[in-house]
Order: structure tokens, then C-alpha cells, then sequence
């Protein structure tokens, strides 16, 4: 297969989904089966993306496969001469194995959902919002510039706005659906002036070009602090999409959204977009932007494991967990762990989109109860969903022979590497106690759910086992969680061709000043090796594998026992804990208290503001404009008055006056000869009597 | 299309169709409505047929050569007038990039207008003269190259919207028209002083080598023509070109509207009937834009550059100021038109950047949120004909009752929220590009960036209000679209959408006279004197 038919059957699976939404959104109402259609349509997706991915691995896995064309031309702009913006599509292997995932976990849910939506009066709508998601999501892992990454971004954005607020009759799902695409924004914003930093200097859109833009030494508005402002701001839309802190907030909510789409949407792909973005841009970040971006994902995986502790929502606690495992990865891109990112990305996907749907499968079972209080003992009812659970609760906790061990443990070791080169040890200390606590909330979770007796004995009578369509997913997800698939030693990695062949760590482009000296390679020829870090992390990390991965397993067993101790065999009552750490666990139970923060601080502040800014408009600004007419009518009034009665009033008066003086006159006027003589002789000796000069 | 009028026709179709309707008899009410539809209907079939013989390679702003469709000839002629020596007016038509896409938008926002007209209920034979009155003076703004024939448009307007509103508008509607009325009015009167002021500053020289004073807006618009002690000249030692630029400025800005200029507007939006609204919102907010780039900017290129940050300043004004206060409204329309003063502000700050991208998205953000408010006034027409409230607390949960209703609203909501994939995004992030990209307006630029977000918030919102949740039971018997709505939503859709995929359609109509403008503002400027850089 040539590049030219490879570059065609990855357009063709970038729309597929597209045409999917359209047929099903315009014809859904007529045809009450056209969901099969869409079902179809991603089956037929994810064939072609795995013939994509088989092809490019066997006949171009060292190549970057692109196609561009102009979008935008702005012909020849004065002072800068041609300029245009280009879209277009980069396929490498990271492109091509994402493209497997999303699509294969998108027609699982798809499958899934057929079942577990069946008698939704939206049906058809509903599968309509799963294509126009993959779709979008597809572009983001497509796309081989950052303005395409925008709009699919975006894209995401409201197919997951559309599916949170799918039971939109609620009001909790819309506002949980507002709450998403808002906070979602905040974090774009960021992302867009980063992308306007880049673009305002280097004029294109384009990764490549601008990385070898930055290579060759040409850096935004020449200073590193612009490239670092640049990496921060667009990972600020990373922690936006991927529910980092202090933006995490809305995907707990999130929740509201059907259950197979937070498997899909909310725990597997589009929440990784953040994770895919940030590595996307991993060459251009500078050691403090990977520093903030280590801090702020170690973080969130604290911040929101200690929550997922005391969590009695099923979805909650694996939402809370969903976040805390982004935050892995974000912490591991941020030490430089680029490979086991991705790869933590990918196992973290399946064993989530596994659990996710799960626990769909026990709330349908349980007529859509979610409250783990009301369970116990589901195990009988519901063995499949239990095995398959209980896989990917394993994996999840990074127990041996799982996925999740081989790529969280190079998390682990990373975080400890990057400890001990820099000295940022509370990163390595985030990620141990995050591992602990892992395993402890979701052994938690899988004893409450299915051990011990039912404690709502009602409900547990009328559960049984999901239909074919709902287990077979969970089938498949869970045997994806076995390491077999990535790597053929269960305690390497790096022994498998996921980390030696398919994903390498790019070569950095920032200026050696800088970034992490780690992370410069000191060996010319390794630039097409599979670890382009210097020597000295090459064997910080050999030195710290195993001490790493020790420590990990201490963790994880742990959580694990702790777990058993106080929910499985009684020996610790959890109640007389929380009562003994009350502020603690309300703090952990009320989520640290944040939304009624952000309720305080933002929210509560825009809406007074905007009253009052409404008030001012209304009072001030039209009152001027209405004040202003009512002077000029005041003062018109007023000159009507002078023109009535001083201008038209002398008038008058100048009348009446000469009417006056005639009405005296007239007196003269008498007639008589000897009255004119006597006036004659007086007049005229007044004459003589004022000319005469003595 | 050579000798065949074709601006000439674009611009008084609507005027024979008010002929025919002011001599049928007020009974023939489908009669005046089709011929109105006709009028506004050949409209479109004209600015089409000028789009397909448009020259994409032609620059325009201030050259006469390169304008197409140019019709010139002696419109006034006064021979000797004492001191006012021979006044000499041409009927000067012709469109380049900037006037084309406003075109375009003025027939097909007049078009749709006619279908929404279409339950007026009372005097329909004076609605409908006058709506075609005011669509020709809406696309004779729009084409005139001559600065008095400018003016005749621009007045023209004013009147029969006075009425339109004033008749058929809603309770206050008396007030919210002659608010109207006089705001405008207050501003073409600084408009009419420059205008003379320029005309006694500028000579054209004729071709029997006489010279007369000019409205020639392309010979305004070069240094050479001006003469020596000419009162707005650039040479008169007393620059009082600088106080003209500002009275100009405020003569558009009012039209904009800019703060703090723009309370006219709501007052105007909730009193106007729906059609009149879309008008206003469609067309008559892109006269203020317009005017600027078409008069200030090419005829001041010096105090341009020198205030383009305080155009900025209130671009970004008008972002803010718009969107917090349209959160705080709880009348759709009011809303709406907040909305309109917000996404407004986004064109001035794309103009104020002086770039290409900036002014390009500038234009088409004219365009794009002709179409996409027009939009959003007819969807909230849609509800009020049938609920006769547009209180945003009166409803809920509309989009189980009317689905496909509710699916229109989803995009012209998102469009205006700015979402990738339609056309409204595309605009707003090229001005975004422009403004960041010059320095000197960069914080400003970065600051408006919240306007995004506060975008995202109200409309949300207004979505969730209006039609998430559950049903009220009060609009139980409302029912979805009706033929003639879909015809009026439709073709607004799908504009909003191709252009959003493909914006080049727009983009290349307007750039080569975009990148014209920009070059004849900012660099050497061969046109114009530099005398303030």
C-alpha cells in the first residue's frame, strides 16, 4: 500500500463517523433502526484504522506520513509578503495506534450502548452524538497542526456538551453539560494564546515547521520566556480537556452524561486529548513548563485521589479516579516520561473504558442505582461484569501481569528519576502515595459493589446478569488489560515493542539553556534510538527500575490490604476512622471544598458585576442619553417661554406702546386753530429758549 | 456584464417594487407581499450574478481602475454659484472586496426579512413600501463611491426605519423610534460637516483642465488632491483634520454601536417587529464598520494610525461591557442585542489592528454576524409569534416540545459562542490573529479574550433557560417550524456552516482589497501624505 492510499483510508476513516452523525441527526425521527447504521459505520472505522495501523507498522514505522493543503490564503500581505494557513493530517505511529484505540473503544461503547440505552425516547440522537464525538476526537489525533487541533478541540468540546446534557430534562445534566463547555473554555483560551504567541512569530500552524523553527534557534519573539509563556498557555488547555487542577472540576460532574459515554468521552478518549496535546508539543516545552507541568499533574493526582477515598457514588469514584490518573500522566510528561505517557494513555483507556463500563453494566443491572451503599454482593448476580471489573481494578492498582503495572511502573520510576536529577522530590513522593491510595479506593469500590451480603436485598433480588451485547465489550477491555499485549516479559516494558519499536521519545528543540540537562541527548547517534535522554537519565532510570518497581508493588498491596482490612474481613471500621479524622474526611468527602469556592470567587463575583453593569447601562449611560432630552426639552420649554413672552412680548410691548403714545397724542389732535397757535408760540420760545446762547 | 448596470439595478429594484405596491390597492395584501419578495428575490439574483463575474484580483479602495461594476456620471451640475464656484456631484457607483461581501449580506438579509414580514398583521401596503425604501438606501450606502450620494443613502435609511418601527414596532415603540431617530440623526450631522469640510479641501481636476471641488471619495483619499489651505486639508497648518477624524468617527460609532453610544440599539431591538430587527442587526450595525473602512480609514491613514490602540480600547470595551451586560437581561431580544454590541466589538478590534488578518476577519465578522444574529432574532421571533413573551424565565424545557426548532437554535447559539466548524469562530479568531499580533494592541487584545468565555456563559445559559429542562406545562401546545420558517432558517444555516468549513469563499472576495487597504494605511503609503508618522 503506497503513502497516497494511506493518506485516502485515513481521510475515509476521519469522516466516516462525520457521515455517520449527519445520516442518523437529518433521518433518525423516520427511520427508527438507523442507529445500526452508525453502529456500522464505526465498526467499519475501526477495520480501517486497524489495517492503518497494521500497514504503517510493518511498512513505514519510522515515517511520517503527511498530507497538507491551504486553508486560508492571504495572498501578499504588506510588510510580510505571502502568508497562508494550511490544514492537514500527520499520521506516526503514535497517530496510527491512537487512532485503534479511540475507534475500537468507540464501537465497543457503541455496542454497548445498544442495550443500555434501549427505550431511550432519544435513541437514535444519542448514537447521532457518538459519531459527531468520534469524529471530532479523530481529528484531534489527525490533525498535524495546532489551529486543527483548535477547532477539533472545540468539536470535542460540544459533542461532550451534547452527551452530558443528553437527559437534558434533568437539571443537574445541564447544568453538569454548562459546566463542562465553560470550564472547558477557561483552559482554551489559554491554549489559544499560546497558539497566537507561536503563530504571531513563526506565521504557520504547522508542529514541524515550527519546531524546526525553534531547532534551528529561532525562538518566539527571541526569548525563551515566550516559548516557555507558549508551552504553559497551550497545556493550559490540556488542563482544561484533561481535568487537571484547579480545572478538574467539571468532569466529576460530568458524570450525568449516560454511562457508556463516560466510558467513551469522560474516562477514555477525549479527557487523554489533554495528555495527547501536551505530548504533541513535548519538544518545544522548556524545563520550567515542564516543571509546572510535573507539579500541576502530581498534584492533581493527589488532590484527587484523596477524594475518591470517601466517594459513595460509583461513577464518582471513578471519575475522581479518571482525574487522578490524567494527572499520572500529565506528571509523566512533565518529567520527561514521554513514552510511558502515551503508553499509561493507552492501557489507562482501556481499563477505565472497562470499569466505566461496568459499572454501567451494575447500574442497569441495578435499575440505575449508583450508590455503592445500596449494594453488596453483586458478585453472584453479575459474575462476567465481576471478573472483568476485578481485571481492571487490578490494573488500575498496577498489581503484576496487568497493563496497567508495565506503564504505571515507568511512570513511577520516571518520577523518581526526575527526583533525583533535579530535586524535586515531592513529585516521586505524589506518585508513590497516589498508588497507594489507588489501590485502596478501588479495591474499596469492587468490595462494597461485589463482596460481602447484599445490603439492599430488594434491589439485589431483581439484578441479574447484563445481555451479550453489554458483557462482550467488558470481555474484550478486560483482556486488553493483560500485559501479553504490550510487552512478552510482564515486569519490562521496555523489553516490549509498544516502548521499543512503536513509541520513541522525540528529540528535544529547545536551546540547550533552556531545558533539563537530562533531557538533551548526549550522543549524536542516539537521535534514532529509542531514548533520546542524556546518558545520566539512561542510567538514573536502570539504577531506579527496580528499587521503583519494589516500592510500587509495597504500595499497591498495601491499598489493597487496607482495603480487605476495613470493608472485606471488618478488622478496621471505616466509620470510627472518619469519625476520628472528621475534618479530613469531610474535606475529602466534600471535594476539598472547591466548587463552593470557585461558586465564591467567580461564579457569585461575574454575576454581581454583570448586574451591576446592567444597572450602570440602564441608569447611567441611558440615563445621560434620556437626561440629555429631557434638558433640551426643558430648555426648548424655556426659550418658548422668553419667544412667548420676552422676544414676541416686546414685539407686543413696542405695539401697545405706540398705541399708548397715539392714545396721548390723539389728546393734541384737538381741531381747534387757537389750541395749534398756542402750542405753535410755546414750542417755539422752548426752541429760542434752548438755542439761544445766553 | 459590460455597460449593464448592474449596482444601478441592485439598488432601485427595491424602489420600482415600492412603486408597484403604492399603486395596488391595500386589499391585494399577497400581491404586495410577492412583489415585495420579488423585489428583494431579484436582489439576490443580482449580487449573485455580480459574485460570478467578480474579479478576485482586484483591489479597489483607491483606485478607480481596479473597482468593478464602476458607474460614474454628472448626477448635479450647477455652473457659477458666487463663491461656491461650480458644484459638480457624479452618481459614482462601483464595489471592491470591502463593499461586496456587505452587499452580498444586505440582499440576502432583505430576502429573508421578506419571508419573516410575512405575518405582519396590520397596514401591510406602508410596511412593505417602506421595508423596500430602506433596502435601497441600505445597498446604496454600500455602493456609492461618491461622498454627497453616500449621504443621500444614509439619510435615506433613517425615515422609513423611523416609521417601520415606529408603526409596527411593539408597547414603547414610539420612544424606542425616535430614540432611533435622533441618535442617528445627531451623528450624520458631524458626518455632513466633515463631508463639506472635505468637499472645500479637495480639487478634481476634469478633463478640460478645469478644477472643481470634489465628493469623489477615491480622489478624497489622495494626498495630492488636496489643496494648500483647503480647511481639512492635510497641508493647512491649523490641523483640524484630527477634530474631523474624531466627528466622524462618533457618526459611525453611533451606528456601530460603540459605547457608550449604543443604548439606542436595545431600546430599538425589543420595540422593533422581528423583520425590522433583522434588519438592523443583519445590515444597518455594519453601516457604522463600514463607513470607517470605506471613509475614515483611507481618508485619515495618518490619525488612523495614531488612534488605532483607542479603537482597540473600544473594541474591547464593547466586548466586555456588551456580554456582562447581555448576561444580566431576562428579555430574549435584549439579550440578543447586547449580544450584537458585543460581537460588534469584536470587528473594531480586528479594524483597530491595521493587518491584514485583523481587518479581514474584521469584514467578515460583519458578514458572519449578519447572518448568525439574524439568525437568533428570527428564532426568538419563532417563540414570541407563538407565546407572545420573550421572557427568558417564562419557558423551559422547549426542546422536547419543538426538537428540530431546538436543533437551529443549537447553531445559530453555538455559532455566536464562536465554535469552530461555523462561520462566527473563523472571524473572531482572524481578528484574534490581527490584534495579538501587533504589538502596540496586544494586552488589549489579550484582555477581549474573556469576551469568549463571558460568550460561552450567557448563551449557555439562555440555552438551558429557554429550552433544557423540563417542559413547562404552559407550552404544551406549541408547535415546531412551519415551511416558512424553515425557509427563512435554512438558507442562514447553511451559510453559517459552509462558511465555517470553508471560509475562503468570503475571505478571498475581500482579501486583495484587504491587503490594498492595509498597504495603503500602514507602509509608504503612495496615496497619502505621512504627515503624522
Amino acid at each position: 500500500m503506497d503513502q497516497l492510499t494511506l493518506i485516502s483510508l485515513s481521510i475515509a476513516i476521519l469522516f466516516l463517523p462525520l457521515l455517520g452523525f449527519i445520516v442518523v441527526i437529518l433521518f433518525g425521527k423516520r427511520f427508527e433502526k438507523l442507529y445500526m447504521f452508525e453502529v456500522g459505520v464505526i465498526t467499519l472505522t475501526f477495520l480501517l484504522s486497524a489495517l492503518l495501523l497494521v500497514v504503517k507498522l510493518t511498512s513505514y514505522i519510522d515515517d511520517k506520513i503527511q498530507y497538507a493543503f491551504t486553508w486560508i490564503d492571504f495572498g501578499n500581505v504588506p510588510l510580510i509578503g505571502s502568508m497562508q494557513i494550511d490544514l492537514g493530517i500527520n499520521i506516526d505511529n503514535v497517530t496510527a495506534i491512537m487512532l485503534v484505540v479511540v475507534n475500537l473503544i468507540s464501537m465497543l461503547v457503541h455496542i454497548f450502548s445498544i442495550a443500555y440505552m434501549k427505550g431511550d425516547k432519544r435513541y437514535n440522537r444519542y448514537f447521532a452524538y457518538l459519531g459527531i464525538f468520534t469524529f471530532s476526537m479523530l481529528g484531534i489525533v489527525i490533525t498535524h497542526n495546532l489551529l486543527m487541533m483548535y477547532i477539533f478541540w472545540e468539536l470535542v468540546g460540544l459533542s461532550s456538551y451534547l452527551l452530558i446534557g443528553f437527559w437534558y430534562e434533568k437539571k443537574s445534566a445541564s447544568d453538569a453539560a454548562k459546566k463542562a463547555f465553560i470550564v472547558n473554555r477557561i483552559g482554551d483560551i489559554g491554549f489559544f494564546l499560546g497558539i497566537l504567541i507561536l503563530f504571531t512569530h513563526y506565521k504557520t500552524f504547522t508542529f514541524d515547521t515550527i519546531f524546526a523553527q525553534i531547532a534551528a534557534g529561532n525562538l518566539p519573539f527571541d526569548s525563551t520566556g515566550w516559548l516557555t509563556a507558549a508551552g504553559i498557555l497551550i497545556f493550559m488547555g490540556a488542563v482544561g480537556k484533561s481535568a487537571q487542577f484547579p480545572l478538574h472540576v467539571w468532569l466529576p460532574d460530568a458524570m450525568e452524561g449516560p454511562t457508556p459515554v463516560s466510558a467513551l468521552i469522560h474516562a477514555a478518549t477525549m479527557v487523554a486529548a489533554g495528555v495527547y496535546l501536551v505530548a504533541r508539543i513535548f519538544v518545544m516545552l522548556t524545563a520550567d513548563a515542564m516543571l509546572v507541568i510535573a507539579v500541576v499533574g502530581g498534584f492533581t493526582s493527589f488532590i484527587a485521589a484523596t477524594i475518591a477515598l470517601t466517594q459513595n457514588d460509583i461513577k464518582k469514584v471513578l471519575a475522581y479516579s479518571t482525574v487522578s490518573q490524567l494527572g499520572y500522566m500529565v506528571m509523566s510528561l512533565g518529567v520527561g516520561a514521554y513514552a510511558f505517557a502515551f503508553f499509561h494513555l493507552v492501557t489507562h483507556a482501556f481499563f477505565k473504558a472497562c470499569l466505566f463500563l461496568g459499572s454501567g453494566s451494575v447500574i442497569h443491572a441495578m435499575h440505575h442505582e449508583q450508590d455503592i451503599s445500596e449494594m453488596g454482593g453483586l458478585r453472584k448476580k453479575l459474575p462476567i461484569t465481576y471478573y472483568t471489573f476485578l481485571i481492571s481494578t487490578l490494573a488500575i492498582s498496577g498489581v503484576p501481569l496487568t497493563s496497567g503495572f508495565l506503564s504505571k511502573d515507568g511512570i513511577l520510576a520516571g518520577t523518581w528519576a526526575f527526583g533525583s536529577l533535579t530535586g524535586h522530590w515531592l513529585i516521586p513522593i505524589f506518585g508513590f502515595v497516589v498508588a497507594l491510595m489507588t489501590a485502596f479506593y478501588m479495591f474499596r469500590l469492587v468490595i462494597l459493589t461485589f463482596h460481602g451480603s447484599p445490603r439492599n436485598r430488594e434491589k439485589y433480588d431483581h439484578t441479574h446478569e447484563s445481555p451479550f451485547v453489554m458483557v462482550m465489550p467488558l470481555v474484550v477491555l478486560s483482556v486488553l488489560s493483560i500485559f501479553i499485549w504490550y510487552s512478552p516479559l510482564p515486569h519490562d516494558s521496555e523489553a516490549g515493542w509498544f516502548l521499543s519499536d512503536w513509541v520513541r521519545t522525540p528529540a528535544t528543540v529547545v536551546p540547550a539553556e533552556a531545558s533539563f540537562d537530562f533531557m538533551i541527548s548526549d550522543n549524536a547517534a542516539n537521535a534514532n534510538h529509542h531514548i533520546t535522554h542524556s546518558a545520566k537519565y539512561t542510567d538514573a532510570m536502570h539504577r531506579i527500575h527496580y528499587p521503583a518497581m519494589i516500592l510500587s508493588e509495597i504500595m499497591a498491596g498495601l491499598g489493597i490490604l487496607l482495603a480487605f482490612a476495613m470493608y472485606q474481613w471488618r478488622k478496621i471500621d471505616p466509620d470510627k476512622i472518619a469519625d476520628k479524622f472528621r475534618g479530613l474526611y469531610r474535606f475529602s468527602l466534600y471535594k476539598w471544598y472547591i466548587d463552593e469556592l470557585y461558586d465564591e470567587v467567580f461564579i457569585k463575583p461575574t454575576l454581581t458585576l454583570s448586574s451591576a453593569n446592567a444597572w450602570f447601562d440602564n441608569k447611567i449611560i441611558d440615563g445621560v442619553v434620556n437626561g440629555s432630552a429631557k434638558i433640551t426639552v426643558f430648555l426648548s420649554a424655556i426659550s418658548g417661554w422668553i419667544d412667548k413672552y420676552i422676544v414676541d412680548g416686546f414685539v407686543n410691548f413696542t405695539a401697545l406702546l405706540s398705541g399708548f403714545i397715539g392714545i396721548i397724542f390723539r389728546k393734541l389732535q384737538t381741531g381747534k386753530v387757537q389750541t395749534y397757535i398756542v402750542l405753535v408760540v410755546f414750542s417755539v420760545l422752548i426752541l429760542i429758549f434752548i438755542i439761544s446762547p445766553f | 456584464m459590460n455597460g449593464f448596470p448592474l449596482l444601478t439595478f441592485l439598488t432601485f429594484i427595491p424602489v420600482v417594487g415600492m412603486v408597484i405596491i403604492l399603486m395596488l390597492p391595500k386589499e391585494k395584501t399577497s400581491f404586495i407581499k410577492y412583489t415585495t419578495l420579488a423585489a428583494t428575490g431579484i436582489q439576490v439574483v443580482l449580487s449573485a450574478a455580480m459574485m460570478i463575474n467578480y474579479n478576485y484580483g482586484a483591489g479597489g479602495v483607491f483606485e478607480q481602475a481596479s473597482f468593478q461594476f464602476i458607474e460614474k456620471f454628472r448626477w448635479i451640475e450647477i455652473a457659477g454659484l458666487s463663491w461656491l464656484g461650480t458644484v459638480k456631484i457624479d452618481y459614482f457607483m462601483g464595489v471592491d472586496g470591502i463593499s461586496a461581501p456587505m452587499v452580498l449580506l444586505t440582499s440576502i438579509v432583505a430576502f429573508i426579512a421578506t419571508i419573516s414580514s410575512w405575518n405582519i398583521s396590520h397596514s401591510l401596503k406602508g410596511y412593505f413600501a417602506l421595508f423596500l425604501l430602506l433596502d435601497t438606501g441600505m445597498m446604496g450606502v454600500f455602493v456609492s463611491l461618491d461622498f454627497f450620494l453616500f449621504y443621500v443613502f444614509w439619510e435615506l435609511m433613517l425615515l422609513p426605519m423611523y416609521f417601520l418601527i415606529g408603526i409596527w414596532g411593539g408597547p414603547r415603540k414610539e420612544y424606542a423610534a425616535i430614540k432611533f431617530f435622533i441618535y442617528t440623526l445627531f451623528g450624520s450631522v458631524f458626518m455632513l460637516l466633515v463631508m463639506i469640510g472635505l468637499y472645500f479641501s479637495a480639487v478634481e481636476t476634469l478633463a478640460d483642465g478645469s478644477q472643481v471641488f470634489t465628493f469623489n471619495m477615491l480622489a478624497l483619499m489622495d494626498s495630492a488632491n488636496y489643496t494648500a489651505d483647503g480647511i481639512l486639508s492635510p497641508f493647512n497648518p491649523a490641523n483640524l483634520r484630527f477634530i474631523a477624524y474624531i466627528a466622524l468617527f462618533v457618526g459611525f460609532a453611533i451606528k456601530i454601536p460603540m459605547f457608550p453610544f449604543h443604548t439606542w440599539l436595545p431600546d430599538a431591538h425589543v420595540e422593533a417587529p422581528t423583520p425590522i430587527s433583522v434588519i438592523l442587526a443583519g445590515v444597518l450595525l455594519k453601516m457604522g464598520t463600514y463607513g470607517i473602512l470605506r471613509i475614515s480609514y483611507p481618508m485619515f491613514p495618518e490619525i488612523t494610525r495614531d488612534l488605532m490602540w483607542y479603537i482597540a480600547l473600544f473594541g474591547m470595551i464593547n466586548i466586555i461591557y456588551g456580554a456582562l451586560c447581555a448576561m444580566a437581561q431576562r428579555d430574549f431580544k435584549k439579550l440578543i442585542a447586547y449580544s450584537s454590541i458585543s460581537h460588534m466589538g469584536y470587528v473594531m478590534l480586528g479594524m483597530a489592528s491595521l493587518s491584514t488578518t485583523g481587518i479581514n476577519g474584521a469584514i467578515l465578522q460583519m458578514f458572519n454576524h449578519g447572518t448568525i444574529t439574524s439568525m437568533l432574532f428570527l428564532l426568538v421571533g419563532v417563540i414570541y409569534d407563538r407565546a407572545h413573551t420573550r421572557g427568558l424565565n417564562d419557558f423551559g424545557g422547549l426542546a422536547t416540545q419543538m426538537p428540530v426548532y431546538t436543533g437551529f437554535v443549537t447553531v445559530a447559539f453555538f455559532a455566536a459562542i464562536g465554535l469552530p466548524g461555523l462561520s462566527g469562530w473563523v472571524s473572531e479568531a482572524l481578528v484574534f490573529v490581527g490584534s495579538f499580533g501587533v504589538e502596540l494592541i496586544r494586552v488589549l487584545a489579550m484582555i477581549s479574550t474573556l469576551g469568549i468565555l463571558l460568550g460561552a456563559g450567557y448563551m449557555l445559559w439562555t440555552l438551558q433557560r429557554v429550552y433544557l429542562g423540563k417542559l413547562n406545562e404552559k407550552w404544551k401546545e406549541l408547535t415546531d417550524l412551519d415551511g416558512r420558517e424553515y425557509a427563512m432558517l435554512v438558507p442562514l444555516t447553511i451559510i453559517i456552516i459552509t462558511l465555517g468549513i470553508y471560509p475562503s469563499l468570503a475571505l478571498d472576495i475581500m482579501n486583495t482589497s484587504v491587503n490594498t487597504l492595509v498597504d495603503l494605511i500602514t507602509t509608504s503609503a503612495p496615496k497619502f501624505l505621512l504627515s503624522g508618522m
